[in-house]
């Protein structure tokens, strides 16, 4: 077992030097919605607005729609701030949601699969039931969707009406049963490929035309299978370290996050090519890669930590000494430290991830959090609490360039010539 | 002037220090012998040593018709305040001078009694035989019993200083005004259900008499009337006359609240200004509203009873008492004003004065002194006190012309001349307002006085008024403000006086006069006035703001010369004398050159003396008034002594006053119902300096007690700098410590270093004993943690060291620090460990100095816009970064770790700037990536 990682107090890279809680939420709060909706409320802060709802829930805007889907009595709403409409006609968890822009429709996921339109009528179902439900809904091209229900992933083909048909339609076009434990994470990364990852670290790479697998990787846990066996029992053991909980990419790479690990798999050369193996304490919840070349993580263990992927110098190289990572860790004695990805093939590795800066404020699991590109981080957690993390030196600025206005406006404001 | 026997009371204040300095004893030879009034626990400062009461007290007597003057009630209610005090005779003295008694009674020619709604007078007046000096405050009140319907009494304020009353005569009046007003409204609502029940007798009387009239018309019809019968006619037509009468007065009575509104609407803001204390004035007008509409209304439960037609003015019967007189509720009330009244005028002149300066300075930085300042005095105080005291002198205008020079806030302060007795007798015995030429050779005649004291005009009515033997020696009068149009200006500018100067005249003064009474200055009735005039406080100064449209935001302070004829007046009343105060700060204007304009008051003085402008020097008994410009320079900080060299006052100004009442410590708990709840039963606790109301959170006593802590702190913890840096610059200091008395002591003593967010006080929690969270970091920067030896407290101690980023862990018990170094210099002169302050309201005092210097510094750094703003578009960002790097190291001087403090106090005046329409939030935590340290003892 790896130790985890750590930096001291002075992480002169980490640009978060201002955080702002906000508390309205009296449970959990698990979900945030994508970037669009700064477009739309131009406000972060409204996120927290929308998302009060209790336990589970998932929002989606388009054209000022919000809609989000709440566990306790499969309820929706549809808000724009304030609650348009509510549809309570389902008999199950609805548990996923997505649209389909081309088809100006939206589908929910729960124990069976639905289809809506910008009306909330509901133009047809699937008829079976699937008792695990679905957890993840994708879209993928030729109006079909991917739904993973369990170890399976269920393609459908949505059938719009025509002249000749009567209405809308949804079929079962396939399933795959590639996997060998229950689906946790669905991504669509590109306009070729898809990638699921599932319960015991197997991460697919899906064709999206032909649904066939392109790629997969399946020993996570442990890049290196020559390592010696007991490790491998002892990670294997649990199950739940290897667990793929999420998934982002860009260009080149997938970011997984498994277990308590993070991994970044290139698409290309189909393989790990950087990775911490203990990135947090408890189990990463949710990755994002930021333009910048950096990755930030957030884990159960109420952390979220920055990481930056380095190009490594010499791909020759021996395994890091021991030391090299001493200097992050700031007191910890036992630090039997060697990092375990370098021990293995150095063309397995090209790259790795330094931890550059966390930021510690939640006292619970940190759930999820979006990445604004002039706002910084927003986080929520299990603890109630959202926090944004800004820029201080920024928004210094920005308050600064604030009070000149205001002088301005109240006409105090002289300019030297 | 400080003799020896002064010096030897001063060291004998040590006994009331917590922590005694000692010093070797001196030596025999060299001691002094000891104060004579030592003994007594007299301050030799003090001129009350010759007085025979022990402080000052307010009086309020009677002129009663039947007994003559007599003393009524005292505040405070305590026979140890005045002692020996002989208060029937100063009652006599004080009463002697109403000068209203000519208005007492029926006008000649008038069918009914007229009711006469005389504006109250204010005297002072000065009995050097009892070493008493005494502002009087004489109004009338109604009373249908009483001769001519009129009670008139007296409420005086009675001090041993006479300069003090003279100073504060304004402030006096204002307040007191006040109390009578309240007094007056409730007498009012008393005097019309009196009239309103006295009506209904007459009506029932009326009705008998009639019914029996008619019983004895239909007994006998022999067609003459018995005696009896017309003895009935007379009888019923008295009774008639009598409710004629009776319902002209009520109509009177009823027309006041008209007259009134008359009046208040020459000040519209006189509601406003009346807001404080404890609400009661607010309360007095809504109540007064209420008790226009409703004391006249009927009083069913009244049950008329049959009176005798002839009016019984006996001297047998019992006069009604002032409680009987006045409502009882406004008749609370205006003790509570005159309580208040008492509170607030405790204490020595100076230091009244100066924080009456103080306040007035304060008033200037309205955009830093959330920071640092006591929000109770920024805010509270002067509302309470904006009638009467230093109001606003100063206002940001806007600086449209010579932008060059930027205009620093200036206070010009003058003190006046004080002139005794002989020369300058004139009394005035004619009326005539009009006449402008005997107002002019008043006005120089009466020169000598110092305009601020608001004599301008000689006036008084004499009539009937002295009949005292003695010598009167009027030395001015004063003439209410007949230009009092614009009540908006209606506060004053005090005049403060160097404490030497009040102690040099004090000393010559009792010199002087022998045995007399001296009526220093009097304001004649409103009857003299022409009722469009008749302002409420007819003795407020007159004080004119100008807000330039000239630009300069000048306020300028003219003794009794209203606004249009400011002009005329600066040309043809030589005798005035125009204090002009330069108040108007740019801001956004290079606000770097902050710069005390030198005092250039254009006073004219017509005495041939000319302005003599000289620092104080002792009295002089010749009748050159001499004037002392007295600048307060560098109140505001300016760049030019930044920090440096500050002095460390020895001698806290509460002192001067403490030690008065040091000794009384009994009669302050006693009278002070509300006082301190004096947890610590120390001596040197209990002398709460007097013009801070009792039992705020910023009391005198909470500053010393927090002050003598911060000092001891200092003393004992090597790391108090880096604490307080930590404080400083808005990292949130954790005191852990298992004993909460301990820690809430200790953090009760740091938070006097904690910036302000807003108005909601300072971001201090004296006491935790749940786990800390992130949303505490940023809701407090000062907080007091429980150490508890129990399984909670392991989490406890998780989140702290969880958090330990964003926080400072000063450990009581193991006497530790936790926190990032320190290198600067502000500190260090902040705290010296090594200081010889000694005092703990001395060392706040220090503090509050240093850290508005330090608010200025970070106003300048926020305010002045080529640090922030690019030069030109197309500049980078970096170049503004690096403006700032060196505005705040080499134009402020700020090293290491200081420019952090400064940047972190900038940011919170942007917050507190930009968000002070919508309320303040709270500010995001902001924090750095810093390893800390840990310091141990």
């Amino acid at each position: 077992k790896s130790p985890l990682q750590t930096i001291g107090e002075e992480q002169t890279q980490n640009p978060y030097t201002e955080l702002l809680v906000l508390k309205a939420h009296h449970d959990i709060v698990r979900y945030l919605t994508g970037e669009k909706l700064l477009e739309f409320s131009g406000h972060t802060q409204k996120i927290t607005a929308i998302i009060t709802l209790p336990c589970l829930e998932t929002c989606e805007e388009k054209n000022q729609l919000i809609l989000t889907a709440s566990a306790d009595r499969t309820e929706w709403d549809c808000d724009t701030g304030r609650q348009v409409q509510k549809v309570s006609c389902f008999q199950s968890t609805v548990k996923c949601l997505a649209v389909l822009q081309r088809l100006d429709v939206w589908l929910s996921g729960g124990n069976d699969l639905c289809v809506w339109n910008r009306k909330l009528d509901l133009l047809c179902k699937t008829s079976h039931l699937f008792d695990t439900g679905i957890s993840a809904l994708i879209e993928i091209p030729k109006n079909c969707v991917v739904a993973a229900v369990g170890k399976e992933l269920i393609i459908f083909r949505l059938v719009a009406p025509t002249e000749g048909s009567l209405g809308w339609d949804i079929l079962e076009v396939k399933r795959l049963l590639d996997h060998q434990d229950n689906i946790l994470s669905l991504l669509n990364v590109n306009d070729v490929s898809f990638v699921s990852g599932s319960h015991v670290g197997e991460l697919i790479v899906w064709d999206t035309l032909g649904w066939t697998v392109q790629a997969c990787e399946r020993n996570f846990w442990d890049p290196s299978p020559q390592l010696d066996a007991q490790r491998e029992i002892k990670l294997c053991q649990k199950p739940n370290d290897v667990s793929i909980r999420h998934l982002t990419w860009d260009e080149e790479n997938v970011f997984v996050a498994v277990g308590r690990g993070l991994y970044v798999y290139n698409l290309q050369m189909k393989r790990v090519i950087a990775c911490q193996k203990t990135a947090h304490d408890s189990s990463v919840l949710h990755v994002v890669r930021l333009p910048n070349r950096q990755v930030i993580s957030c884990s159960e263990d109420g952390s979220v930590r920055i990481w930056e992927l380095r190009e490594k110098q010499q791909l020759s190289v021996e395994p890091v000494p021991t030391g090299f990572f001493n200097m992050w860790g700031f007191g910890r004695v036992n630090k039997q430290a060697s990092h375990p990805v370098k021990k293995q093939q150095e063309n397995a590795t090209s790259c790795s991830l330094e931890l550059i800066g966390d930021l510690i404020g939640h006292s619970s699991s940190v759930e999820m959090f979006l990445y604004f590109e002039d706002h910084g981080l927003v986080t929520c957690s299990a603890d109630h609490l959202i926090i944004l993390w800004k820029n201080g030196e920024r928004e210094s600025g920005l308050r600064s360039l604030k009070l000149f206005q205001k002088l301005e406006e109240n006409g105090d404001l002289y300019l030297s010539v | 002037m400080i003799s020896a026997p002064d010096v030897v009371a001063f060291t004998k204040e040590d006994e009331y220090e917590e922590e005694p300095y000692n010093e070797p004893a001196l030596p025999e030879e060299y001691s002094v012998p000891l104060f004579p009034f030592a003994s007594q626990g007299a301050n030799p400062w003090s001129k009350l040593s010759g007085a025979k009461f022990s402080r000052d007290f307010i009086l309020i007597s009677e002129f009663s018709e039947q007994v003559g003057p007599q003393p009524l009630l005292t505040i405070p209610n305590d026979t140890k305040v005045f002692g020996t005090f002989d208060l029937n005779y100063f009652s006599l003295r004080i009463m002697s001078v109403d000068y209203q008694a000519s208005f007492v009674g029926h006008p000649p020619g008038s069918a009914y009694p007229k009711l006469n709604f005389v504006e109250d007078s204010k005297v002072v007046l000065g009995d050097s035989k009892e070493g008493a000096f005494a502002y009087v405050h004489h109004l009338t009140l109604y009373d249908l019993e009483a001769r001519g319907f009129v009670r008139p009494f007296c409420m005086a304020y009675i001090s041993a200083d006479q300069h003090k009353i003279m100073q504060q005569f304004q402030e006096l009046s204002a307040e007191f005004s006040k109390a009578s007003e309240c007094l007056k409204t409730g007498n009012r609502k008393a005097f019309a259900g009196e009239l309103e029940k006295k009506l209904k007798d007459l009506d029932y009387t009326r009705t008998v008499l009639h019914t029996e009239t008619e019983i004895q018309k239909k007994a006998n019809d022999k067609g003459f009337y018995s005696s009896q019968a017309i003895e009935k006619a007379n009888e019923l037509a008295s009774v008639e006359k009598s409710i004629i009468e009776h319902q002209d007065l009520l109509r009177q009575i009823r027309s006041y609240p008209h007259r009134k509104l008359r009046g208040s609407n020459l000040c519209p803001r006189e509601s406003e200004h009346t807001q404080d204390p404890p609400s009661q004035a607010a309360a007095t007008s809504d109540l007064e509203e209420s008790a226009d509409t409703d004391h006249y209304a009927c009083r069913p439960s009244y049950t008329p009873k049959l009176i005798k037609a002839k009016s019984t003015k006996c001297f047998d019967k019992k006069l009604k008492t002032l409680e009987e007189l006045c409502d009882t509720e406004y008749f609370t009330q205006t003790l509570a004003q005159l309580r208040h009244v008492e509170h607030m005028f405790r204490g020595d002149l100076c230091y009244l004065l100066t924080s009456q300066i103080d306040r007035a300075l304060l008033k200037q930085q309205h955009i830093t002194s959330f920071l640092f300042e006591d929000l109770v005095e920024v805010g509270d105080r002067p509302a309470e006190k904006q009638e009467s005291t230093v109001s606003k002198p100063h206002h940001y205008g806007p600086p449209s012309e010579s932008p060059e020079d930027c205009l620093i806030p200036q206070v010009l302060i003058s003190v006046g001349s004080y002139k005794s007795s002989v020369e300058s007798v004139l009394i005035k015995m004619e009326q005539d307002l009009g006449d402008e030429a005997s107002r002019e050779a008043a006005v120089t005649e009466s020169s000598s006085f110092d305009p601020q004291e608001n004599l301008d005009y000689l006036e008084m009515d004499m009539k009937g008024s002295v009949s005292s033997g003695e010598s009167i020696e009027v030395l001015g009068t004063e003439k209410p403000t007949s230009v009092l149009s614009k009540s908006e200006s209606q506060s004053s500018l005090t005049v403060p006086l160097s404490p030497q100067v009040v102690r040099s005249k004090a000393v010559s003064h009792r010199t002087i006069s022998g045995d007399s009474i001296e009526v220093l200055s009097t304001c004649p009735s409103e009857a003299l006035i022409p009722d469009d005039f008749k302002a409420s406080y007819p003795s407020a100064i007159n004080e004119e703001e100008s807000y330039g449209e000239g630009g300069q935001g000048a306020i300028l302070f003219q003794a009794g010369i209203s606004p249009p004829e400011l002009g005329e007046a600066e040309e043809g009343n030589s005798g005035l004398a125009s204090l002009q105060t330069d108040a108007s700060c740019c801001i956004g204007r290079e606000a770097g050159a902050l710069l005390v304009p030198l005092s250039t008051p254009g006073h004219t003085v017509s005495d041939e003396d000319g302005v003599v402008s000289v620092p104080p020097q002792r009295y002089r008994q010749k009748d050159q008034g001499f004037r002392v410009d007295f600048s307060v320079e560098n109140a505001s900080p300016s760049r030019d002594n930044s920090c440096e060299g500050f002095p460390a006052y020895e001698l806290d100004p509460s002192h001067l006053l403490t030690s008065r009442d040091g000794s009384k410590t009994s009669l302050d708990d006693h009278s002070d119902a509300t006082s301190y709840g004096s947890s610590i039963a120390s001596t040197s606790s209990d002398r709460t300096p007097s013009s801070v109301p009792p039992a705020g959170p910023s009391s005198e006593r909470h500053k010393k007690r927090a002050g003598q802590n911060a000092l001891k702190f200092i003393r004992q913890y090597p790391f108090a700098h880096p604490a307080i840096y930590s404080l400083l610059s808005g990292r949130t200091l954790v005191v852990l410590g298992e004993e909460e008395a301990m820690v809430r002591k200790l953090v009760t003593a740091l938070s006097i270093f904690v910036p302000g967010y807003g108005r909601h006080g300072k971001p201090v929690k004296h006491w935790l004993s749940s786990p800390l969270h992130i949303t505490d970091f940023q809701k407090w920067k000062l907080i007091g943690l429980q150490r508890v030896a129990s399984p909670a407290s392991a989490s406890a101690l998780h989140a702290l060291s969880r958090y330990s980023r964003y926080t400072s862990i000063l450990d009581l018990d193991r006497k530790t620090l936790r926190c990032p170094l320190y290198r600067g210099t502000l500190v260090p002169r902040l705290a010296d460990h090594r200081t010889h302050i000694r005092r703990g309201s001395t060392y706040f005092l220090h503090v509050q100095s240093m850290l508005a210097q330090l608010s200025a510094k970070a106003f300048l750094y926020t305010f002045c816009h080529h640090l922030h703003l690019p030069a030109h578009g197309s500049e980078a960002p970096e170049l503004a970064s690096s403006r700032q790097a060196s505005f705040l190291q080499l134009t402020l001087g700020l090293v290491h770790e200081d420019v952090k403090v400064v940047r972190y106090l900038a940011e919170l005046l942007r917050l507190h700037y930009t968000q002070e329409l919508r309320g303040t939030s709270q500010p995001a935590l902001r924090f750095d990536y810093v390893p800390s340290f840990l310091y141990k003892i």
